[in-house]
């Protein structure tokens, strides 16, 4: 009886919740940390970015709309789902980053960690970002935070599972829509984190993930006028970060700038969160 | 403490409360009728001057650097003039690249050398010192703001200046508290260079400079070339106070002090509040940079009137709304978003109230709206406005006469205005209300919402679940509810979109000055 041929996957886009190929009919072959040939992913272009923006606008109504609890409840049923196909992350990350079983078992759980520490602040962060406003007068006023919008994510290139899992969670559980360009040497974890998205009952739109070069698609999404936040987590070229944030300004994007040599095992803080959000104060007369 | 009261704006007194009810049908008679009164003729008011003898004027500036003046003469310089009269009030210097550098480097030697080593609780004695000197000479930097402003005196005196004060007093406490405050960290920035605008001279002032200190950063402080004066009051307070020299620096001047200020690389932290355009600039011009960013620029706000509002409260606030300081106000309520049911209504409410409003000498007491700041800004609303007739909307403005030297434009309507004009869309910095209408309240949010900026917005209705739903709904950093431009020191003010970035106000507020 002969071996079994196994059947390999074909790694594509993921763009409102459907997984498209590049429009451009481009890919690029993939390998392992040593060179061995492991996928051609599809590469995305420029429209390929802007379809990723459509459905991020369209997407952010509904998910800004949820309640806070059912956000965390989501996040967490990413979290459960990324688990259950453990062994497959840890195969990815390990040819990916070329590290050894048990490493890349640890970066794998820290992943599911964090989007479930994470999944917790859904339903917290107003209380800690937010309150009510003493002000010197007859006024209710109270602060909340509140999303801002669309957020472009150019993820880290190195940490291809969980320094990408570290900029998504923080910019969708309080209701933002991401646009993300993965590492572009490391996608495959990227693309199989798409599928645990679009079965973990997060609504499609709300996270679309390109494979690509963010030096080619990072200056379409900063220069989109329908792109509210960028963040330049995986840009190292201090170059490119400039012109992104000068595309930027055009619209006034709020832009997370790189932190070279981001430790994304280490504890977040409340920055990657707070950095994608806006204040909004109410005011009302109080009187009889 | 001082008073937060806005008084155009105070709910509950209204001046044509009177008369609401004969609204609709008899309306017409209302205004010309026999029986009704004429507001410009029954409501004669004598002329009440401020004096302006509590004003010490120098005829000529120089910069404040270091806790000194700098010598006036020295380089190249302009003149600040009153916007209600033309006369020149002094001769103040524009600073020169080598200035701004001079200034950065004073601010630096005061931060590595006395500000950041003190004691939070000394640095806010030092705050508290100028809240009570600024509450001191309150009198003096009221009329002084008006003169160089042309605000009313009513404003500058009520508001500014109250506000100016609590601001400080308001930081003042967080200085030694900054670890209770939940921010990322404890830190100062270090040297911030701040930009302010013309519209409220001293209270950006104060907005800029409090939390700075505050948190144990040193500032540069470039106040807007045509209201300089109030800012050059400020550094005698700091004298007064005994403030370390360096700690506080003031230059004078325009566009390219700004600039020169802006890209010194001696610069932690940029902080400007103004219009979008000069605002996108500064986020090209720091890109790339260590520099932290906060911006506060321009706005569209819609004012949305339900048909339930109580009208006479709503027009107050419509009022108050748009021609508070003149309409230069970044989070002036400049379309009106009325429910067609009760746009006739509204409207002629507002335009009797209008017609009530008193447009002349900023130093006079009854004074409502006082004058445009420049001639530039004048040229901008008349060049705006006539956008308004050229597209079909409709012009309204009560009959008032404008003093025949300095800058005035009567406040005036726009009706029948749709969402695709210019004046439902731009800036226009003035007394001049865009006036559209909607029939739903997903239809308001969705017009409320459709402009580039999102600073701020505002609600009238009766009804307090629509309330909350349309607070929640409006993309906007500041929604008041049934009432409107109130601003206090523990609230977090700011905007979403191209309205800017950053909060100033409360607890936020400390944030853009901590690492």
């Amino acid at each position: 009886m002969s071996e079994r041929l196994e059947v390999r996957k074909t790694y594509k886009l993921y763009v409102g919740g459907a997984f498209p190929r590049s429009e451009s009919g481009r890919s690029y072959e993939v390998t392992d940390a040593k060179g061995k040939f492991l996928a051609n992913a599809s590469q995305a272009s420029r429209k390929d970015g802007r379809d990723a923006v459509g459905a991020a606008r369209k997407a952010f109504g509904g998910w800004s709309t949820r309640t806070p609890y059912n956000r965390g409840q989501v996040l967490y049923r990413v979290a459960e789902v990324l688990e259950g196909r453990r062994a497959q992350f840890v195969e990815e990350v390990s040819a990916s980053e070329g590290l050894s079983r048990s490493k890349a078992e640890t970066s794998v759980d820290a992943a599911t960690d964090r989007l479930v520490w994470y999944a917790g602040w859904a339903d917290k962060l107003a209380q800690v970002v937010g309150g009510a406003n003493p002000v010197a007068g007859p006024y209710f006023n109270f602060s909340l935070p509140d999303p801002t919008g669309v957020v472009a994510i150019l993820a880290p290139q190195d940490s291809s599972l969980l320094g990408l899992v570290s900029t998504i969670a923080p910019a969708i559980v309080s209701g933002n829509t991401t646009v993300v360009v993965s590492s572009y040497q490391r996608p495959l974890p990227a693309i199989t984190l798409s599928e645990v998205m679009a079965t973990s009952d997060v609504p499609g739109g709300v996270v679309n993930i390109l494979t690509g070069d963010a030096a080619e698609i990072g200056p379409w999404l900063a220069s989109h006028m329908d792109v509210n936040a960028l963040d330049l987590a995986g840009i190292e070229d201090a170059d490119l970060v400039r012109d992104l944030e000068v595309a930027a300004a055009e619209n006034l994007k709020r832009v997370l700038r790189p932190a070279p040599g981001t430790d994304w095992t280490a504890q977040p803080g409340l920055e990657r969160m707070t950095a994608f959000l806006e204040t909004k104060t109410v005011w009302h007369p109080i009187g009889i | 403490m001082a008073e937060n009261k806005v008084s155009t704006g105070s709910t509950g007194e209204s001046g044509s409360t009177g008369e609401s009810g004969s609204t609709g049908e008899s309306g017409t008679t209302g205004e010309s009728g026999t029986h009704a009164l004429d507001a410009r003729t029954a409501f004669e008011y004598a002329p009440a001057p401020e004096s302006r003898a509590v004003v010490d004027l120098r005829s000529s500036y120089g910069l404040f650097i270091d806790g000194e003046f700098t010598a006036p003469g020295a380089g190249s310089s302009f003149k600040t003039v009153s916007p209600a009269t033309e006369e020149v009030l002094a001769e103040v210097t524009e600073a020169s690249a080598e200035d701004v550098d001079a200034a950065v480097k004073a601010a630096r030697r005061a931060y590595d050398k006395v500000w950041s080593r003190m004691p939070g609780r000394e640095r806010a004695k030092y705050l508290y010192r100028i809240a009570r000197i600024v509450q001191e000479r309150s009198r003096e930097l009221a009329v002084l703001e008006s003169l160089d402003n042309g605000k009313p005196i009513r404003e500058s005196r009520d508001v500014d200046v109250p506000l100016v004060a609590s601001w400080f007093f308001y930081y003042a406490g967080w200085a030694d508290k900054l670890e209770y405050a939940g921010l990322r960290s404890t830190q100062p920035l270090g040297v911030a260079a701040q930009v302010i605008p013309w519209n409220f001279p001293l209270m950006m002032l104060a907005w800029k400079i409090a939390p700075a200190l505050a948190a144990g950063n040193t500032v540069v402080l470039k106040p807007a070339e045509t209201t300089p004066l109030t800012a050059l009051l400020f550094a005698e307070i700091c004298q007064q106070a005994d403030l370390p020299p360096g700690v506080v620096n003031i230059v004078t001047g325009a566009g390219e002090t700004g600039k020169a200020l802006v890209a010194h690389p001696g610069v932690d932290k940029v902080a400007f509040t103004g219009s979008t355009e000069v605002g996108r600039a500064i986020a090209k011009a720091v890109a790339g940079t260590e520099k932290r960013v906060t911006l506060e620029l321009g706005g569209k706000a819609a004012n949305i009137v339900f048909d339930d509002a109580p009208v006479d409260q709503a027009v107050e606030g419509i009022v108050n709304g748009i021609f508070f300081n003149q309409g230069h106000v970044c989070c002036a309520g400049s379309r009106l978003l009325v429910q067609e049911s009760v746009a006739e209504e509204v409207l002629h409410s507002l335009k009797r109230r209008m017609a009530t409003l008193r447009v002349g000498d900023p130093l006079d007491k009854n004074t409502d709206i006082g004058a445009i700041n420049s001639r530039d800004q004048l040229e901008k609303i008349h060049e705006l406005s006539d956008t308004g007739d050229a597209e079909g909307a409709e012009r309204w403005a009560p009959q008032c006469e404008l003093p025949s030297t300095g800058f005035w434009f009567p406040p005036t309507i726009f009706t029948g205005v749709t969402q695709a004009h210019r004046i439902a869309r731009e800036e226009i910095f003035g007394p001049v209300l865009s006036v559209l209408t909607f029939r739903t309240p997903a239809e308001a949010v969705e017009k409320a919402n459709n402009t580039p900026f999102g600073l701020s917005a505002g609600v009238w209705s009766d009804k307090g679940s629509r309330i909350l739903w349309m607070a929640d709904q409006l993309r906007a950093g500041v929604v008041w509810a049934n009432t409107f431009n109130r601003f206090d020191p523990a609230s977090p003010f700011g905007g979403y979109k191209e309205s800017g970035y950053g909060r100033e106000g409360g607890r936020h507020g400390l944030e853009a000055y901590v690492r």
